[in-house]
């Protein structure tokens, strides 16, 4: 159904530049989200995809046709917002079938649409109320139903779930999925959440800076992370990284301790060690890569968080699995999983 | 905003008096105006300061109705302050939507130059207005008000209107023109029902302001069958002696116009009508 091309596409407010060199392939029917940082431009960038917003340079095509210069309502693309955006003086099924109101289709058509919409959502018994008599959960789903109703090309979600609850936020990610399963249809989904971005992408964009860090399966960003950005930003919690010396066999933490790595001909470029706390072994003190004490640790039941000082190399994050007798003030050893460790050249690129 | 809280009596108490306390005292000159037109002429300084007068009249409404040219001056106000509430509101709307929703080169400096419109006395500009009415030949005409009261409320209302749109979320407009309308269709169908209260306030600002407006009226219009209310009043005032029961009986009719209109607008200026738009 659509195919959605980006071609070096930029964004530029006067002498702000926003984003630039966005290339993007979206295949029909893929899951995309696009994560990044509070202000990197994923708002903006489905918004020009929208057409809401001009885009300053590059194309922009559907199924290889350009759509650049079209109008909103010309590019048959559904869009839900952060906001829910509800029409206040419509009640639901209006709202629902707005749309088709506009598109001038038939009342009846509309009729049921609207009551097939409102089914599949749950809403059936709430199609007369107004917006301001639903809760923030209804109200997401009449949003919803507003873009399934019109059986777009393409939907376009901007946080769609952030001004939820976190069990309601964990319902309608479900539903999401289940819709998304259902329609077959592209989708282009902006979030914060790692979760969500996790769970529902086919791939996810990172951006940062007005820049694409990476493009990748969610377990591609999470096993080979591009670059330091990438290795910190996906992940939770975020990636351990300390200064390292590289050389080919091994690394030298900055209190000279060294830790050996896998064969690694080009290591010796590497500035810094990021691992992820589960990645790190909780052995007995005196034995390990590491020696460390435990400051604070948190335990959740089915995983342990721990936080640990190394002397010379400073604090990391260790988890692990289940429930581990450590108390803080512990002295402990560490052992890193290197065949999962990651290192970052001087410009923050990954070695591998 | 709507937390129904359990408050102290005497607070409520207070609440309660402070409220009669100001109406007392913003609806004693209107009891007063209305006393004194149903009082006997022959009552009125005798009884001056009586509350109630002991006898009451309407003869006072009949004389002003069927003996004075009030009902022409009303009707002159009524074309006046019609026009100018239509046509200020027309255009403070599409000012005041430009002005919320779009950049654009020198946005500020009109901006600037309205408020400095403002800030003259009006007292100032009454000579070099008067020059440009007569110039123009249309010294004695109600367009001549229509116009001049137009300019003089535009500012204010376009100011007005625009904080009515910014009021009102952009995301609503984009989710309409994503729904499949033009810019001009999300106006007519989303925006412009949600802006109805703001409208309804515009119209009805401009059209005390007109209804009420003595001087340029003054300057402007000399011709008896010409003459808006506010000035036709002033008829009542003669040479030897001020017919203060007919004066007044002619204030309370001109109060009904204002009423009807406020009561007409009145369910326009709810608040609350974007409610449940946006968030939860
Ligand atoms: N009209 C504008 N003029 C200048 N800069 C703008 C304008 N609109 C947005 N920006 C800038 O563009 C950048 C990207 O904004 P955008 O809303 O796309 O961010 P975002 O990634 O969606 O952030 P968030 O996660 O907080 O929603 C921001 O730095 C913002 O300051
Ligand atoms: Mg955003």
């Amino acid at each position: 159904m659509a195919r959605i091309e980006l071609r070096n596409v930029a964004k530029r407010y006067g002498a702000v530049e926003v984003l630039r060199n966005i290339d993007l392939d979206i295949e029909d029917g893929e899951f995309i989200v696009l994560v990044g940082p509070s202000g990197c431009g994923k708002s903006t960038l489905l918004r020009m995809i929208a057409g809401l917003e001009p885009i300053t340079n590059g194309d922009f095509l559907i199924d290889g046709e350009r759509m650049n210069d079209l109008r909103p309502r010309d590019r048959d693309i559904a869009m839900v917002f952060q906001s829910y955006a509800l029409y206040p003086h419509m009640d639901v099924a209006r709202n629902m079938g707005f749309s088709m109101e506009i598109r001038k289709d038939p009342a009846s058509d509309r009729k049921t649409k609207v009551a097939q919409a409102a089914e599949t959502l749950g809403l059936s018994k709430l199609t007369d109320r107004l917006p301001k008599a639903l809760s923030g959960g209804q109200r997401q789903r009449v949003a919803m139903g507003r873009a399934i109703i019109r059986d777009p090309r393409a939907f376009l979600f901007d946080e769609p779930l952030s001004n939820l609850d976190a069990a309601l936020r964990v319902e309608m990610r479900l539903e999401i999925a289940r819709l998304h399963q259902q329609l077959a249809a592209t989708m282009i989904y902006v979030t914060h959440d790692q979760v969500e971005a996790l769970t529902l992408a086919d791939r996810i964009v990172v951006l940062n800076g007005g820049d694409i860090q990476q493009v990748g399966s969610p377990l591609e960003l999470y096993e080979r992370p591009a670059n330091k950005f990438v290795a910190q930003f996906i992940g939770s919690p975020t990636m351990n990284v300390m200064p390292v010396q590289g050389s080919a066999t091994k690394v030298t933490a900055q209190d000279g301790t060294t830790i050996a790595l896998p064969d690694q001909p080009q290591a010796a470029q590497a500035i810094e060690l990021g691992i992820r706390p589960e990645h790190i072994d909780v052995v007995d003190a005196g034995t390990g890569d590491l020696a460390a004490v435990a400051e604070v640790v948190e335990h959740l039941g089915s995983d342990t968080n721990i936080y640990v000082k190394v002397d010379g190399v400073g604090p990391l994050m260790v988890r692990k699995h289940g429930n581990i007798p450590v108390k803080s003030g512990d002295r402990l050893g560490l052992r890193f999983q290197t065949q999962n460790a990651h290192l970052f050249r001087q410009d923050g690129t990954a070695l591998r | 905003m709507s937390a129904i809280r359990r408050r102290h009596p005497a607070l409520t108490a207070g609440k309660y008096a402070a409220l009669a306390f100001y109406l007392l005292f913003a609806l004693f000159p209107l009891y007063w105006l209305l006393k004194i037109a149903i009082t006997p002429d022959a009552l009125i300084f005798s009884e001056g300061t009586r509350l109630f007068p002991s006898d009451v009249t309407f003869t006072n409404f009949s004389t002003v109705i069927f003996q004075t040219d009030f009902l022409a001056y009303f009707g002159n106000s009524l074309i006046v302050s019609l026009g100018t509430a239509f046509l200020t509101t027309m255009f403070a709307a599409g000012a005041g939507y430009a002005f919320s929703r779009f950049v654009f080169k020198g946005k500020r400096i009109i901006i600037a130059v309205m408020l400095i419109t403002q800030m003259f006395p009006l007292l100032m500009i009454i000579a070099p207005i008067y020059k440009i009415v007569a110039d123009l030949g249309l010294l004695n005409s109600l367009t001549s008000l229509i116009i001049v009261y137009t300019a003089f409320n535009i500012p204010f209302a376009t100011f007005l209107m625009q904080s009515f749109f910014d009021g009102i979320p952009k995301d609503l407009e984009d989710a309409a023109m994503m729904d499949g309308c033009t810019r001009f269709q999300a106006l007519r169908k989303v925006v412009f029902p949600l802006t109805l209260p703001g409208l309804g306030a515009t119209l009805g600002f401009v059209f005390t302001a007109a209804w009420s407006e003595l001087l340029f009226a003054l300057m402007l219009i000399s011709k008896n069958d010409a003459m808006t209310f506010p000035v036709g009043l002033l008829t009542f005032v003669s040479k030897f002696s001020v017919d203060w029961g007919q004066m007044m009986a002619a204030g309370v009719l001109a109060l009904v116009p204002s009423c009807l209109f406020f009561i007409f607008i009145q369910r326009y200026l709810v608040q609350g009508l974007t409610s449940g738009a946006v968030k939860g």
